[in-house]
């Protein structure tokens, strides 16, 4: 195709330039006035207020817990799952469908099942067992995040699991590995591409969610996505919400260079 | 033993991923207006009410007809652009790549509060448009992923021996490099499509007062308990999609043993 056709993508130049580069221009313009439209910083320095920071802290701790949870049983059920063999289609079919049932609906089910007089605990107490009091906690709230986006860590391990050749799995056992060596040094390093896709999809979205922890969290619980919700839609300032949102933004970009940092690693040591 | 606790394991993941599904399936046939942890008695009144709640009715139209339009003006303008992608130079289409790229790693909510910053800056009342228009700017991505590799992989060597048997440059884009980009195209759209529906945050953020789809008016109901009828047209809509997943992974797998027999 010729050069000729290069005009065809100037309806999406303008999408990205309308829908992409002007909006993060404009929140970067009302990150950086007061609302008469003056020059400041102190919307930016609002993020040192404590109740920002305690929410930004909380956002970053039950993100990294979430991701670390959504890793520990997502490593063990690829390996599981590459064992078991055969029905690729099918096991990424049980993994989607899930998704076609609403997600805000599917975390109301949770705050159903775990409230105080709720399924679980109607259980536990026919069984004489301890109630489990976790709803309006950030544990419910952990809990959720699991939940929504456990397919996401899944699934993009899954795939890059299932396309490890076997053949290096038996060489490294008639080398002599025994079978945790065989996970530590060939199947981890292998999947880490797998693995570092799904951190991504994992942290950024619990990082930054508001509904999870509304639903969840019963309203007690604010992370820093709660926060900027309510400076722009419940009466806020939309410039202190501005400059959240930028602040919030330079937090993700830093993860993601620290992770790609760690993605080069893995790769050298599989080279 | 071992094979047990294999078993085991992977059958309390899938048990954890569907619990909320079989809570919600239960709570559409229990007699009580709003959802709760406590069994009132089977019912099936809820289905008839699908059809007599209005609000949802209009939510799952807005949703829908949100989803049809903004998919299908991704994938055209997406199929397009991948088109004029491939005649850039190597630095031009870098730029370009890396700038589909931003919504994508980007947090949701601040994709949604940078467009409606952006609506309040130019004046631009919320309301049906708006929200169309941030769908397809979130929609566009995945198209360009699905179909730049399926256009890098045909090359251009058929079209221009199309053009060389005389069809014109349209003619030829229809009938000779389409149908191979073909799977990249329903790929980006379908994706597209699932993308718009499963919408929350974006739409939230850029809609008017007023218009609903089935996120935001689930929303609005958390707080109070989600309406019984509403877990009625989930369950419909979920079994609906899961009969037709079902028949295109049969279907799917009898053409792919045919061809493995031929």
């Amino acid at each position: 195709m010729s050069k000729k056709n290069k005009w065809l993508s100037a309806p999406y130049l303008g999408f990205i330039l309308c829908g992409t580069v002007i909006p993060l221009l404009a929140i970067l313009y009302f990150a950086l006035v007061d609302k008469n439209g003056s020059f400041t910083l102190s919307n930016l320095a609002s993020v040192a207020e404590p109740v920002h920071l305690k929410a930004l802290g909380l956002s970053l701790l039950l993100a990294f817990a979430t991701t670390v949870i959504c890793l520990l049983l997502a490593f063990p059920l690829g390996l599981l799952l590459r064992k078991s063999g055969g029905k690729k289609g099918f096991v990424i079919f049980l993994l989607i469908l899930p998704m076609w049932m609403n997600f805000l609906l599917r975390t109301i089910a949770w705050k159903i099942l775990l409230q105080k007089t709720g399924v679980i605990n109607t259980i536990l107490g026919a069984l004489g067992l301890k109630s489990l009091d976790i709803i309006n906690t950030p544990t419910a709230v952990v809990l959720g995040m699991v939940y929504d986006f456990l397919p996401f860590m899944i699934l993009p391990i899954y795939n890059v699991m299932i396309k490890i050749d076997n053949s290096l799995i038996e060489a490294a056992y008639d080398l002599g590995a025994s079978q945790a060596r065989v996970i530590k040094d060939v199947l981890l390093p292998l999947s880490m591409p797998g693995i570092i896709s799904g951190i991504t999809m994992t942290f950024v979205p619990s990082m930054t969610t508001f509904a999870i922890s509304e639903i969840l969290g019963g309203g007690n619980i604010s992370l820093i996505g709660n926060i900027i919700e309510g400076e722009f839609l419940r009466g806020g300032s939309r410039n202190v919400g501005s400059g959240l949102s930028m602040v919030m933004m330079v937090f993700i970009l830093i993860s993601m260079a620290l992770l790609n940092k760690f993605d080069k690693n893995g790769e050298g040591t599989v080279v | 033993m071992k094979k047990v606790g294999k078993a085991l394991y992977i059958g309390l993941i899938f048990l954890f991923l569907y619990l909320p599904i079989f809570t919600l399936i239960v709570m559409s046939f229990n007699n009580n207006e709003r959802t709760s942890g406590i069994w009132y008695g089977f019912t099936l009144r809820w289905f008839g009410e699908i059809f007599e709640n209005h609000d949802m009715l209009e939510a799952l139209i807005n949703t829908l007809v949100i989803a049809i339009v903004s998919a299908v003006i991704a994938t055209v303008v997406g199929v397009a652009a991948s088109v004029g992608i491939m005649a850039y130079s190597r630095r031009q289409r870098a730029l370009v790549l890396q700038l589909t790229n931003i919504p994508l790693v980007n947090a949701e909510i601040v994709t949604a509060v940078s467009l409606m910053m952006a609506f309040a800056m130019f004046g631009i009342s919320l309301g049906m448009g708006t929200i169309l228009f941030s769908h397809i700017c979130f929609c566009l991505p995945y198209v360009i992923l699905n179909v730049l590799p399926k256009l890098r992989q045909t090359g251009t060597s058929t079209y221009e021996a199309a053009r060389d048997l005389g069809a014109g440059p349209v003619k030829a884009f229809f009938s000779v490099v389409l149908p191979d980009i073909m799977p990249g195209v329903a790929t980006g759209f379908l994706m597209s499509f699932t993308m718009s529906v499963d919408d929350f945050v974006i739409t939230y953020f850029t809609r008017g007062a007023g218009i609903n789809t089935l996120s935001t008016l689930i929303y609005s109901q958390q707080k109070r308990g989600i309406r019984a009828s509403m877990c009625a047209l989930s369950t419909v809509i979920f079994l609906i999609v899961l009969v037709v997943l079902l028949i295109r992974y049969f279907l799917g797998n009898r053409t792919a043993d045919k061809t493995v027999k031929q």
